[in-house]
């Protein structure tokens, strides 16, 4: 496999070929901002947190499906990239429900984390606060669309690690909302396996193990490294 | 159907006319259906057949005649008239073989010399009107399939990618890209398996053109699909039209079956080598599924949404082999340049925008309908002269080409020529060609919130600065439309507007802030006028009122 060289932020990076730029600034230590991306699924480049300045390219791309070039020279964090980061967590916090003192990932959460990097100290939109359901018929994980960033890591898991695609997407715009199976109750679901990884995944408190108070909640975010590389790493026990 | 067969099919259906004494068009597309066309075409029919005259009269429906504010039309190919407004009882002075009988309709009459036809030049619309969508020999008598014949015996595939680059035509759903560069893109990928994909998936509001195509001459649309097929090398072909096109899709079909009948698609194209089925898909109605990443998921089966690109569907598009997705009013264009030559073609328009485009006029417009003008029309020639101006003495304001993803262009712009690089230029785009003109009564304000709920009730939901951006830039607009906006609210669209242009996933997005920046740069005063506090107030007093809000 060819070897491709690059700048980012100004430090010379190497990539595999066909690697992501996002990969290899991670492996570089440059730590790109991101929500839908997570190692070990596919990514769709929704969240647009990823976006990067590429020299010579008008256009903004987002880093985890741009594949890295020879001699490209990339920026991550230039005062235009952070003016819309900013903003789009801001549309995030004003989208639905995210006060995070009543919620069980307060104080893990990756929404808040990234509010935090980002130096957001208050929203300057106006909140929406739709009312949307929680769903608990499950007997051990409950799911509160209001807390959901649609940033669909459980549909992707679910479909491509544990198979079962339970979880999808429903309606559009504003109005999307992941759903198991055709709709139906997540505790009523006949391909649900009941595995928990899309709970594990989950960046923020939509997705929750019952049983847990306010920011009691831990995601085991490594599970998925586990899971994709332990045959070939040959790693039997964790 | 042999080639030689083609060809005397078109002589034998000329001469049948030859024998007919008068052919009447009754125009039977969805604007004057839905005025009663059917039943003026019926009265047409039943009084031929109570005078007796059958052999000697033809009534036959026909694709848009045009003048659509003044349904339902008929057109009398005798003497090169056109009727507006016609009524069932109209139908004996129609077809009285007397003069004095049909000066009755003087009336409604319309002047064929009047610029809104002669300023006009036709080339995807040449049959439409002229020929009835329903029949495919009426298509093969005004030289249909002659083009495709010409591709396939005198032409190797090169050849036609050559011609179609010399033509310079782009692509008429709006971005522009040269058509020919797509067709050789597809056609240099060495797979077996390869697409043709026809997006009649128009969606903008006020937009009627790929439907009066597909309404009025669906075989067009079949001929130049099937040219291109056998340029890039595909087999085979899907139009993907939109479910509410009812009308359309049904002569789609209906053309599909006959030109599979009489092997002009299908196995053994004119009894050549050359294959292509062409099958159809019925969007559900998304807007998002005219971007052609969503197009083919949708096609796939799969949730109709974008997906980043590159790359693009020449290289890996539906089922991940190359496909070519070209607009109605593009695969149109083609047949003719075929058989006239690419220099032909690139000899009308301008420098950078060859040949002509399709405009769907509507809104405070006297004449409503379609039209096709050259590329390089000035704005002003096609609203006042072609379209007659704003009805009743109204006072012009604007006009918004490209639907939501447009811009407002004022009246001390209506010089600016259509062509690609002049509408963007001033904020708007070509769009697939809808034209809707506002007068004094329109609240600009209103108008970009109109755009942005339609972007909003759209956007698929998939990427955050499309799903959430529109929501809070349609709640900003919808505040200042009620009085209660601050300056900060300015500010904040305008940062919004930015982001959603910069960051979105698709061109529905990156698209969506543009009826809000043309209005708010050429009717920012229509902005202020409606803040809560008085206009002008210093930066100081503003960044005060942020302030404020934060408390």
């Amino acid at each position: 496999m060819s070897v491709k060289t690059l700048t980012i932020d100004g430090k010379m990076v190497t990539g595999a070929a066909g690697e992501s730029i996002f990969n290899a600034a991670w492996n570089a230590g440059i730590h790109i901002p991101r929500l839908c991306h997570i190692g070990g699924l596919s990514d769709v480049g929704a969240c647009r947190l990823c976006l990067v300045e590429i020299e010579g390219q008008p256009k903004l791309a987002a880093s985890c499906l741009t594949p890295v070039e020879e001699g490209m020279v990339v920026r991550t964090n230039t005062p235009r990239l952070q003016a819309h980061r900013k903003l789009i967590v801001e549309l995030l916090l004003a989208e639905r429900n995210h006060i995070c003192s009543v919620c069980v990932q307060n104080g893990n959460c990756e929404l808040q984390d990234l509010a935090e990097g980002l130096g957001i100290d208050h929203v300057r939109l106006r909140y929406q606060f739709p009312r949307l359901g929680v769903d608990t018929s499950h007997e051990r994980f409950g799911i509160d669309h209001n807390r959901c960033v649609l940033c669909t890591r459980c549909v992707r898991v679910c479909d491509e690690v544990e198979g079962a695609h339970t979880w999808d997407v429903k309606g559009r715009g504003r109005n999307s909302m992941v759903i198991t199976d055709l709709d139906e109750p997540w505790g009523q679901s006949e391909t649900c396996t009941s595995c928990g990884k899309c709970v594990q995944v989950c960046p923020t408190g939509a997705l929750f193990e019952k049983g847990k108070t306010v920011a009691e909640s831990r995601k085991d975010r490594r599970f998925l490294k586990y899971i994709v590389t332990a045959r070939k790493e040959h790693q039997w026990i964790r | 159907m042999t080639i030689e067969e083609l060809y005397e099919t078109q002589s034998a259906e000329l001469d049948r006319r030859k024998r007919l004494e008068n052919r009447i068009y009754c125009c039977t597309a969805a604007g004057c259906i839905s005025c009663g066309a059917e039943s003026v075409k019926k009265a047409i029919a039943d009084q031929i057949r109570s005078s007796g005259r059958e052999g000697k009269l033809e009534v036959c429906g026909s694709g848009c005649l045009g003048l659509c504010s003044r349904g339902p039309l008929v057109y009398s190919e005798r003497d090169n008239e056109l009727y507006g407004e016609v009524a069932p009882e109209d139908a004996p002075a129609l077809i009285s073989s007397n003069p004095v009988d049909r000066e009755q309709l003087r009336f409604k009459r319309a002047d064929l010399e009047a610029p809104f036809f002669a300023k006009q030049h036709r080339i995807v619309l040449a049959n439409s009107g002229r020929v009835d969508p329903e029949n495919v020999t009426d298509y093969i008598a005004a030289g249909g399939y002659q083009a495709l014949a010409k591709a396939l015996t005198e032409m190797t595939p090169a050849e036609v990618i050559a011609e179609i680059r010399t033509s310079g035509l782009r692509g008429r759903g709006g971005a522009g890209y040269p058509t020919g560069l797509k067709w050789e893109l597809v056609a240099r990928q060495p797979t077996d398996t390869k697409y043709v994909v026809c997006n009649a998936d128009e969606g903008d509001p006020g937009a009627f053109m790929d439907r009066s195509v597909l309404e009025g001459d669906p075989h067009r649309v079949l001929e130049g699909m099937a040219i291109a097929a056998y340029a890039v090398g595909a087999q085979q072909g899907f139009i993907y039209v939109r479910g509410e096109y009812g009308l359309a899709i049904q002569r789609l079909q209906s053309a599909i079956r006959q030109a599979e009948r009489e092997h002009l698609l299908g196995n053994r194209i004119l009894e050549t080598g050359f294959q292509f089925r062409i099958d159809l898909r019925i969007g559900a109605g998304a807007f998002v599924c005219g971007e052609e990443t969503a197009l083919i998921a949708s096609i796939e089966g799969k949730r109709g949404q974008p997906r980043q690109r590159p790359p693009y569907p020449p290289e890996s598009g539906l089922w991940g082999k190359p496909t070519l997705i070209n607009n109605v009013e593009t695969f149109a264009n083609v047949a003719r340049i075929i058989e006239r030559g690419g220099e032909w073609f690139a000899s009308i328009g301008t420098e950078h925008s060859k040949g002509t485009k399709v405009f769907a006029l509507a809104g405070r417009i006297q004449n409503t309908g379609l039209i096709e003008v050259e590329m390089g029309t000035p704005l002003r020639e096609i609203i006042f002269d072609i379209g007659g101006g704003v009805p009743r003495g109204g006072k012009f304001k604007a006009v918004q080409t490209g639907g939501p993803s447009g811009g407002c262009i004022p009246e001390e712009l209506l010089d600016t020529p259509v062509d690609y690089e002049s509408l963007a230029a001033v904020g708007s785009i070509m769009g697939s060609g809808g034209m809707i003109v506002m007068d004094e009564t329109s609240d600009m304000v209103d108008v970009a919130r109109f755009f942005m709920e339609f972007c909003m009730d759209e956007s698929c939901g998939k990427c955050i600065p499309c799903r959430a951006g529109t929501v809070q830039m349609h709640d900003i607009l919808a505040r200042l439309t009620r009085g209660e906006g601050t300056p900060a609210d300015i500010d904040m669209l305008e940062q919004l507007s930015s982001l959603l242009k910069e960051a979105s996933l698709c061109g529905l997005g990156q698209s969506a802030p543009n009826p809000v920046l043309t209005t708010l740069k050429y009717f920012r005063h229509e902005y202020e006028a409606k803040l809560k506090e008085p206009a002008g107030a210093g930066a100081g007093d503003s960044a005060a009122a942020a302030g404020g809000e934060e408390r």
